[in-house]
């Protein structure tokens, strides 16, 4: 993933209210046959927030947003929407609407008829249905499109008709799987900020699934990062970017150098931590209390290690910390920013990218180039599991 | 400069199809035409020429006898209304029998699908005579229903089914439902299950969710079945003779006793081209609307 936009996220409005779980999800576990697509999720969700599931294909998230739906149901566990068990209520009942990935418009209908749908269920009149259909159909931009077909529309103009026919019933609760996937990255950016504002201006709560983090990180107020079933972290982005709970989340998300080594000092403020993987000793800062001896794990991402040609000053020549020479093997310039791959003394690769501040190459690196790589003793997060 | 007109690989696959339409559908077509526009008489072949020499110059004669003729008897008017009502009633059971079978298999497991096609197939590996003079063994005063029931205490005398309209309907409706449900089964197969989904997320019940989705999207389907049966049973002619009332005829087996029995083949040509236009108007109705279908696509 692009790590510079990850940290240039934009500041998302929080207004969920952090006492109130909207949904609560309790030990809950989806079995098909020995395989458990859900393992014993238990999660809280609040009201007004955006909560993003996140994980690769086959890490559950989508099976636990379609037992939100009431399309999966469990095999063991409960689901409260706003106090209520949902265990006995089919999706035709629910207080939920989804947003299905392919969108699943009904071919045969117009978008004016696609949107309707869900309000003629409710026996809602036919003068408030027009004007709810074209009032949503104003939200999403799409106002003027109402007699077409949905084979006659654009995939971002499906995207927002899809979303406005999720909305229309106003919902508490909208479920989003992969909401944006099919749509182009330039869309696909423009439309995360839609669907904040969008969400701001209802004040729905959102579930999203998606298995881009950078979508992820954009979008949500909370994300639950899931792996083979499991909830791995639950945090906002920056939690989960700067300070991820275990080995797992730090290299799903974003590129991260990783190295094991054994804890050597455990006292002061900060942990020592002996690399021979990377030929120096790590001082972590900020680090979880760890066991003199004990075997951890230290990741540092590749925007935190800084790359100079001289070793930087005031370091004891002895005994180097957090400092280590390598050769520039590999550079990929990426407009905004460059991507060093050097390799340390010690044979390892390690990642390191730099932002390109001003115009023309500031440090006119070249490959083979001999370099010194630093950084600051904030910058490792040290994982124990 | 000379084009050679190229026997490319397109040409050869549509003229092929093309060329079978021609020798085996339009000439026999045109001939069948020609006949119904001679008058009868007593020779070998039994119809007057159309065109006839008179003193060297050549006089077309067209004799629209035969079509006057057939509606001036109430036998053919009326086979062609029991006609079009047997194919319609059968065409609706079949629909209705059909639709529940085709949606079942192509909801069932994918490995189950193939089993389940096969069986509906199964019967077409038995003689289609054979399959209907089995109904006769079944239907008849001394058949297999009749003394079930009988033995059973549920009748006391046997129930007349054979030679009935419930027989004919009974005989066309087992023969002809494979070719409702495939097609029909062809469509639901490829109907998407999210949009079933989104039907219940938005409110909507099972039933609902049916009638407002799968339905009106298996239209095609229903069109395409319901042709396959109605068409040739409106034509059917072994059903209603081996099942039928002996009273009321079918327009197949009218066609087939004026060229055999009265070997009158004006009248029974007329007769051939009636009904065939009578099955052009939904075949031409059913284009139309799968054209539609293919433009909103």
């Amino acid at each position: 993933m692009n790590t510079n936009t990850a940290v240039d996220t934009p500041p998302v409005p929080v207004t969920a209210d952090p006492a109130s779980a909207y949904v609560r999800i309790a030990n809950l576990t989806k079995r098909f046959g020995d395989f458990a697509a859900v393992d014993e999720v238990t999660l809280d969700i609040r009201r007004g927030e955006i909560f993003c599931l996140l994980g690769g294909s086959g890490s559950g998230k989508t099976t636990l947003l379609r037992m939100l739906a009431g399309f999966e149901s469990p095999t063991s566990g409960t689901i409260y929407i706003d106090g209520e068990d949902m265990s006995k209520v089919p999706p035709y009942e629910r207080p939920v609407n989804m947003m299905f990935q392919s969108y699943a418009l009904f071919p045969h209908m117009s978008v004016a008829k696609n949107v309707a749908f869900g309000l003629e269920q409710e026996g809602v009149a036919r003068g408030d249905i027009k004007r709810q259909v074209g009032e949503i159909l104003d939200i999403v931009k799409m106002g003027s499109f109402g007699a077409r077909k949905p084979h006659q529309l654009s995939g971002g103009q499906r995207q927002r008709v899809a979303l406005a026919r999720a909305l229309v019933k106003r919902p508490k609760l909208l479920l989003l799987d992969e909401p944006l996937a099919a749509l182009d990255k330039k869309l696909r950016e423009h439309t995360q900020f839609e669907l904040i504002s969008i969400q701001q201006r209802l004040g729905v709560t959102f579930i999203v699934v998606t298995h881009d983090q950078e979508e992820a990180m954009t979008l949500g107020t909370r994300l639950g990062v899931m792996n083979h079933g499991r909830i791995a972290q639950v945090g906002t982005p920056s939690d989960i970017y700067e300070s991820p709970a275990n080995r797992f989340v730090a290299d799903f998300i974003g590129s991260v150098n990783m190295f094991e080594g054994q804890v050597c000092d455990a006292g002061g403020d900060c942990l020592r931590i002996a690399c021979t993987e990377l030929g120096c000793t790590v001082r972590a800062e900020r680090a979880r209390a760890s066991a003199a001896g004990a075997t951890v794990w230290t990741a540092i991402r590749p925007e935190k290690i800084n790359i100079s040609r001289r070793p930087p000053a005031a370091q004891p020549a002895a005994a180097p910390e957090n400092l280590v020479r390598g050769t520039v093997r590999e550079i990929a310039y990426m407009g905004d920013m460059s991507i060093y791959l050097v390799q340390i003394d010690s044979g390892k690769m390690l990642r390191v990218t730099l932002p390109n501040v001003t115009r023309g190459l500031d440090l006119p690196l070249t490959r083979e180039e001999s370099v010194w790589l630093s950084w600051h003793g904030t910058s490792p997060v040290v994982l124990t599991e | 400069m000379l084009r050679i007109p190229q026997l490319s690989g397109r040409r050869v696959v549509a003229g092929i199809p093309i060329l079978w339409l021609l020798v085996l559908f339009l000439i026999p077509f045109i001939i069948v035409f020609r006949i119904s526009l001679s008058e009868v008489r007593l020779a070998i072949p039994p119809y007057t020429p159309l065109l006839t020499w008179h003193h060297g110059s050549p006089s077309l004669q067209l004799h629209w006898s035969s079509y006057a003729f057939l509606f001036t008897d109430s036998l053919y008017v009326s086979s062609y209304l029991y006609s079009l009502k047997v194919a319609a009633v059968s065409t609706l059971c079949c629909l209705l029998i059909g639709y529940p079978m085709a949606y079942a298999i192509a909801r069932a497991a994918p490995a189950s699908r193939s089993v389940l096609l096969m069986l509906i197939v199964l019967p077409f590996w038995t003689s289609f005579l054979l399959r209907v003079y089995a109904w006769i063994g079944l239907l008849k005063n001394n058949g297999v229903i009749n003394n079930v029931l009988l033995w059973l205490g549920v009748i006391h005398h046997p129930l007349v089914l054979l030679q009935t309209d419930f027989a004919v309907y009974i005989g066309i409706v087992y023969s002809y439902l494979p070719f409702m449900i495939l097609p029909l089964y062809a469509n639901l197969e490829k109907h998407d299950g999210a949009l079933l989904e989104a039907a219940a997320d938005l409110g909507a019940r099972p039933m609902r969710a049916f009638l407002r989705i799968t339905l009106p999207q298996s239209l095609a389907g229903i069109l395409a079945g319901s042709l396959l049966v109605f068409i040739p049973a409106v034509g059917e002619y072994v059903i209603p003779t081996l099942l039928g009332r002996p009273d009321q005829l079918m327009i197949g087996r009218v066609l087939s006793d004026e060229f055999f029995e009265n070997r009158d083949w004006p009248v029974a040509s007329a007769v051939a081209i009636l009904v065939l236009l009578l099955l052009v108007i939904p075949i031409m109705w059913f284009q139309r609307l799968e054209r539609r279908e293919l433009e909103a696509q």
